[in-house]
């Protein structure tokens, strides 16, 4: 009997617990609406939506729910949800490369009248660009990104303008048995993709047409494919370049391998932990084949609206809050991550958390959006994995492969590898 | 449900007398049991068909359709297209070939290293319970878990095995990859062999081997011409389950090297495809062709090498 009173007892207890659960649940949904807000993991984003909440007054309460760390983790989490039409994800951070791919299938909302203008006026071109599919702007740009050159300016007195420059003046720094060698992203992934699309759009050269639906790989982009293999057979490239994410080539430069480092802005801040190298670290804009301005890739992330939200109203509004200049500011100074708001780069904070703002606000002016096109994500599997590894490269046998393996994917016929 | 049942059995067996029975080949009672068995399982068949053969069909019939998630739009009925497209595909063959290759060699193995451990398991005279138990432990840890450690333990400056070995990124690249998967899976499954090993060594009596013993038959003798043929129906089973397990390989990979310079399964291109690609016809398509092949191999097993359940042989069968 013993026993059975003391299952009993455990039973009400647990039934308490479940009841006091299912109470407070009830009393925040009383409250009013509940903004969910999908995200990556952002370390200080929570203060933001809490600043928009107090902003909102009441009207709605933003919740922060954190998605995986991985790029392909949330967009898988996303795209699954939204397939099935689950009402319960009102605003997406997408990476600027999911626009076209979600707008397509109709799971994203347009951005239109005063909204539309709101999130236009003064925001950066480029990022702009990357939330805009067919003509309708379908995100709202949060933070962007662009890779500079970063280098030794203890080895290197001038920084190179060219690509050739760089790996002359990398080879000859090598064969002097000076630190010289060139770091940078050449896995099988994203990075590369990322490489090869400011390698062929500085160039002048093309992927995919405007429209996303055509391949060209055209002889520009011929070019591009001989400059990285150029570099990846250079005798000055990092020996584990084709296995190298940002994280291996920063690191690679932090201990004293490499005089060139092609990267985002983050590895300022991270070379600050070690004065004695940051002192020499300098940073230039990114070289190019023909010595022009570069064409660099932008990254980032964008918000975009869910086409299930039962708050669209609310979940706009909350979108403008949270890539309001004042967030932006406060997720550059804190996060380390570029603002999309022209304005906010002249706030006088920013001057010392960023002192290469101006190479990072030319570079943006300029810069260039991946293929747009829904089926990105198989564009950029089957770029990646036909470039990998670069050394192994034939320029124009393997442009006639990406023409018709791309062609394949636009046309969801061809097999993801 | 279950109420329903026991109804219609009682139905059955009041039913039963009024039965013509031409054929006296069964006796009234056996029929009657026989019939109530066919109505017993007959609402668990009928659940198992509604949910397992609805998304059989459901993926055939995706099979044969243009269905990408990303334009919704262009969905069409093609078809074989997407099997010619597959079966074209050199992606596929590559995942094709590193299946099979994965599941020969580690089923292979896994059958030489689960019997020694099987053997040790069923002689072992002192410490049976601790042999038994460390013998257990990677069965019992969770797949994803285990393959994480596998991957720290071979990444360079986290693990160990990297820095054993030289320090070089083995999971970068295809060959090395696919032999620390192939270890992992190994390590994993071994003792679930030894396992279904063991039962089939309880099979053996023991009068048996010691005649032969008595004859003069050598140890190797005794395993190859007593205990090796009387086992045949657990080896066969054990190794049906392991090749149809092995060739479904997901976790393992998905967490080590998910599928990066051409180390995909045929499991890990689908899901590439179906889940991350958002492409239902190709998916599909390629689900469909797993399911042939598993289909196949388990032909091959039963109808071929004559794989039964263990007890489930002629004496068990009225």
């Amino acid at each position: 009997m013993g026993a059975t009173r003391r299952y009993r007892l455990a039973a009400g207890v647990g039934a308490a617990v479940l009841a006091a659960g299912t109470l407070t649940a009830c009393g925040s949904g009383d409250q009013g609406i509940t903004v969910n807000v999908y995200k990556y993991p952002q370390e200080n984003f929570q203060a933001i939506v809490d600043s928009c909440n107090a902003k909102a007054g009441g009207r709605y309460n933003i919740v922060y729910n954190k998605l995986p760390r991985e790029a392909d983790g949330q967009r898988e989490q996303m795209v699954r949800r939204l397939a099935a039409e689950d009402d319960s994800m009102d605003v997406l951070g997408l990476d600027v490369t999911w626009t076209a791919e979600l707008a397509k299938a109709g799971w994203i909302r347009e951005f239109t009248g005063s909204v539309k203008s709101q999130v236009e006026n003064g925001t950066l071109k480029t990022p702009l660009e990357t939330a805009t599919y067919e003509g309708k702007l379908y995100g709202a740009p949060d933070n962007t990104n662009v890779q500079l050159l970063w280098y030794r300016s203890d080895l290197v007195p001038t920084p190179p303008k060219t690509w050739d420059e760089m790996i002359s003046m990398a080879e000859a720094l090598v064969a002097e048995g000076k630190p010289g060698q060139i770091v940078g992203q050449g896995k099988q992934y994203e990075g590369l993709v990322v490489l090869f699309n400011t390698l062929v759009k500085s160039n002048g050269g093309t992927i995919l047409d405007e429209n996303g639906t055509k391949a060209i790989v055209d002889d520009k982009a011929v070019e591009a494919l001989e400059a990285l293999k150029k570099l990846a057979t250079s005798s000055a490239i990092d020996p584990s370049f084709s296995n190298a994410a940002e994280d291996n080539a920063r690191l690679a430069m932090e201990n004293g391998n490499a005089a060139f480092q092609l990267n985002w802005p983050y590895v300022y801040a991270a070379a600050q932990k070690k004065p004695e190298f940051a002192k020499n670290f300098k940073w230039a804009p990114y070289p190019t084949v023909s010595g022009d301005q570069a064409k660099v890739t932008v990254g980032g992330i964008n918000y975009a609206v869910s086409n299930y939200t039962a708050h669209p109203d609310e979940s706009f509004d909350a979108v403008l809050c949270l890539r309001g200049a004042e967030s932006q500011k406060l997720a550059a100074l804190k996060d380390g991550v570029p603002p999309t708001i022209r304005a906010v780069y002249d706030e006088p904070e920013m001057a010392e958390a960023y002192p290469m703002k101006d190479d990072i606000l030319a570079t943006l002016e300029n810069a260039s959006v991946r293929p747009r096109t829904p089926a990105y994500q198989n564009v950029s599997t089957v770029i990646s994995t036909i470039l990998s590894p670069p050394g192994s490269i034939e320029p124009q046998a393997t442009a006639d492969r990406l023409r018709q393996e791309l062609q394949d994917a636009l046309d969801s016929k061809g097999v993801l590898p | 449900m279950s109420h329903a049942a026991t109804e219609d059995a009682v139905q059955a067996e009041t039913a039963e007398p009024v039965a013509p029975r031409k054929k006296a080949a069964l006796s009234e009672g056996k029929r009657a049991e026989r019939r109530l068995g066919w109505l017993l399982c007959a609402p668990a068949a009928l659940t198992m068909i509604a949910v397992t053969g609805w998304p059989i069909l459901y993926s055939v019939l995706l099979s044969m359709q243009r269905f990408d998630l990303k334009f919704p739009d262009r969905t069409e009925w093609i078809w074989f297209d997407n099997y010619i497209t597959v079966l074209s595909s050199p992606y596929w063959w590559n995942a094709v070939w590193v299946t099979v290759l994965l599941t020969v060699v580690t089923v292979a193995v896994e059958l030489v290293l689960g019997m020694s451990l099987a053997l040790i398991m069923h002689r072992a005279l002192v410490g049976r319970g601790i042999v038994r138990t460390t013998t257990l432990i990677p069965y019992g840890i969770v797949t994803v878990v285990a393959a994480f450690s596998w991957r720290f333990a071979w990444t360079p400056g986290t693990g160990y095995l990297a820095e054993a070995l030289g320090g070089d990124p083995v999971l970068t690249e295809k060959i090395p990859a696919l032999m620390v998967v192939g270890l992992a899976e190994i390590w994993k499954t071994t003792p679930f062999m030894a396992l279904l090993l063991m039962a089939g060594l309880a099979l053996v009596p023991d009068d048996l081997l010691k005649a032969a013993a008595m004859d003069g038959a050598s140890g190797w003798q005794r395993f190859i011409r007593i205990t090796v043929p009387i086992m045949k129906p657990a080896i066969l089973v054990a190794l049906l389950f392991r090749t149809l397990d092995a060739f479904r390989i997901f976790d393992n990979l998905f967490v080590l090297t998910a599928g990066s310079q051409g180390t995909s399964s045929v499991s890990m291109l689908t899901y590439n495809n179906l889940i991350k690609g958002l492409n239902l016809g190709i998916g599909s398509t390629m689900s469909v062709l797993i399911f042939i092949m598993v289909a196949i191999i388990a032909f091959v097993f039963i109808k071929l090498f004559g794989t039964a359940a263990p007890g489930s042989d002629d004496g068990g069968k009225r």
